[in-house]
């Protein structure tokens, strides 16, 4: 059980905040409180749109402890359009075929379950499939 | 002795253990074996200080404070003991340690002891924790593992330079070929093409055999100033003439361009400035495979190939054997002891320089350079060890 974590980390989980550089404007997720372009202080938060596209994705057979039950299940690097790359979880593919480029957005989805039954549900971001048309 | 002097740095004694499943061996018998082969091979040279490279210590055998721990067991009560953890660069990284310690003069003998004890837990718990070298918060909390990591950075290269899985196969096929004249390897059959090719799918498009298994080890070095070393000295010290440990963003999501392994390259660059040669001029050149992507990214990083042209690079220099790659096995078919790796690194190249690596022996080796990665490149640790003429 981590509850600080997940409490402390719900703002970025459900909501995709980052943050802004008051310098040089980039977009910063996940926030750390300095620009990773220009190394200035950068605190002030940022909403994501959300919207992405593929940059990398693999589908892992088996998964480390807390994600037995998911597996299979695929990863992937994705772009979003404000620039930066997150890490996360692929859904809702159906017989989607994955590629790269492929335009994704974010979902709040179930991500683990910590421990036995009891274990706290830990829900955040995932991408899935843009619906065309 | 004073410091600010710039005498060499020799090894003058190495120890290991078989890489394994040791079931029946603790963290600290581990340690213990290689601790005390290295003393042995060293002339019964005891060392001042002992760094540990060791990453799992407190999450698998729930055991931390190794340094206390490993200097009584080993007969070395009250002298300075620490950790050194930069996940799968830390064997490097506690060699530098000792490198740094020596160099200031403050510690005339040291010795370092690369430990992983793997096997105290089995299955998805091993992966969770192994998974504790990425970013917490934002990979391994997702579900991601360094071998999902390995996964992203082929698949894009693939799409990138439009090739297939097949031209990985040269540095794990070398790998375990070499292995089979290393009693310590974990395997010990050589692979075929069609054996690489067709082995089972992990993460996709990673197969089993682009993958080198964590497995149990210990190794270790004893380390000194070449003026200290004795007359009577029966062995040939190996002079470290370069050292570096360099970092990069631990998340390939916070890397401009992920395909270029920086830390690498320039951990290369340095030492092997520092050693005076270019990275081509070695005989031997031990590169980090934990997965098979790993060394393609290295060489290419290093400048040995282009960017996209590291898998041609590797099956022209497996043919030639000029530099020999994974000598005596690599992290492919020696196994990957997670931290202990980077020390196996230089236990090997010290018996290839020596002229002791039995059926391993790459003939005349006068220079190695070997490297070990903490993550996907977020720490690179790289060495430079050359034979010195027997005084
Ligand atoms: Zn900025």
């Amino acid at each position: 059980m981590e509850i600080p974590r997940h409490w402390r980390l719900k703002q970025q989980r459900y909501a995709l905040v980052g943050e802004v550089c008051p310098h040089c404007d980039a977009k910063i997720f996940p926030p750390r409180d300095v620009c990773p372009e220009c190394g200035g202080e950068a605190r002030e938060a940022y909403n994501f749109s959300g919207k992405g596209e593929v940059y990398s994705f693999t589908r892992m057979g088996e998964g480390p402890a807390g994600f037995e039950e998911q597996a299979p299940y695929t990863v992937a690097l994705v772009k979003l359009a404000e620039g930066p790359v997150v890490t996360a979880q692929l859904t809702d593919l159906g017989d989607t075929k994955v590629e790269i480029g492929m335009p994704v957005e974010m979902v709040t989805r179930r991500i683990r379950q910590d421990g036995d039954e009891r274990g706290m549900i830990v829900y955040g971001y995932k991408f899935r499939p843009v619906m065309q048309g | 002795m004073s410091g600010g002097d710039m005498s060499d740095i020799v090894i003058t004694g190495v120890g290991q253990v078989p890489v394994r499943e040791h079931w029946d061996v603790s963290l600290r018998q581990l340690a213990a074996r290689a601790i005390l082969a290295a003393i042995h091979d060293a002339g019964e040279q005891k060392p001042q200080a002992l760094y540990i490279s060791n990453v799992l210590g407190s999450l698998l055998s729930r055991q931390a404070n190794l340094g206390a721990l490993l200097t009584c067991d080993c007969g070395m009560g009250g002298i300075e003991g620490t950790t050194i953890e930069a996940a799968g660069a830390s064997g490097g990284a506690a060699l530098r340690t000792a490198y740094l310690a020596l160099r200031s003069g403050q510690v005339d003998c040291a010795m370092v002891v690369g430990v992983e004890k793997i096997t105290d837990v089995v299955g998805p718990g091993v992966d969770k924790a192994i998974a504790e070298t990425l970013d917490t918060d934002y990979e391994g909390m997702l579900g991601v593992t360094p071998t999902a990591m390995a996964a992203l950075l082929m698949q894009r290269y693939m799409h990138e330079y439009e090739c297939g899985h097949a031209s990985f196969a040269d540095h794990p096929l070398a790998a375990s070929i070499h292995a089979v004249g290393n009693p310590n390897a974990l395997y010990r059959k050589a692979l075929s093409r069609e054996e690489y090719e067709k082995s089972r799918p992990v993460c996709d498009p990673l197969n089993l055999h682009d993958i080198a298994a964590y497995a149990d080890g210990a190794a270790a070095l004893i380390l000194t100033r070449s003026e200290l070393v004795s007359k009577d000295f029966k062995s040939i010290p190996v002079r470290v003439s370069g050292s570096a440990v360099v970092t990069d963003r631990l998340s390939l999501h916070d890397r401009p361009d992920p395909l270029a392994f920086n830390a690498a390259g320039i951990s290369i660059s340095q030492a092997c400035r520092q050693a005076g040669i270019l990275p081509g001029d070695v005989d031997i050149l031990e590169l980090d495979d934990a997965f098979s992507i790993y060394p393609v990214l290295s060489v290419e990083a290093a400048g040995y190939a282009k960017r996209g042209e590291g898998t041609t690079w590797m099956k022209a220099t497996v043919a030639s054997g000029k530099p020999a790659l994974a000598s005596m096995g690599g992290m492919k078919a020696r196994g990957n002891p997670l931290a202990a790796a980077g020390v196996y690194q230089a236990v090997e190249a010290v018996l290839q320089l020596r002229g002791e690596a039995g059926d391993c022996q790459v003939k005349g080796a006068k220079k190695a350079l070997i490297q070990c990665l903490g993550s996907a490149s977020a720490t690179a640790a790289a060495h430079v060890l050359e034979i010195t003429q027997k005084s």
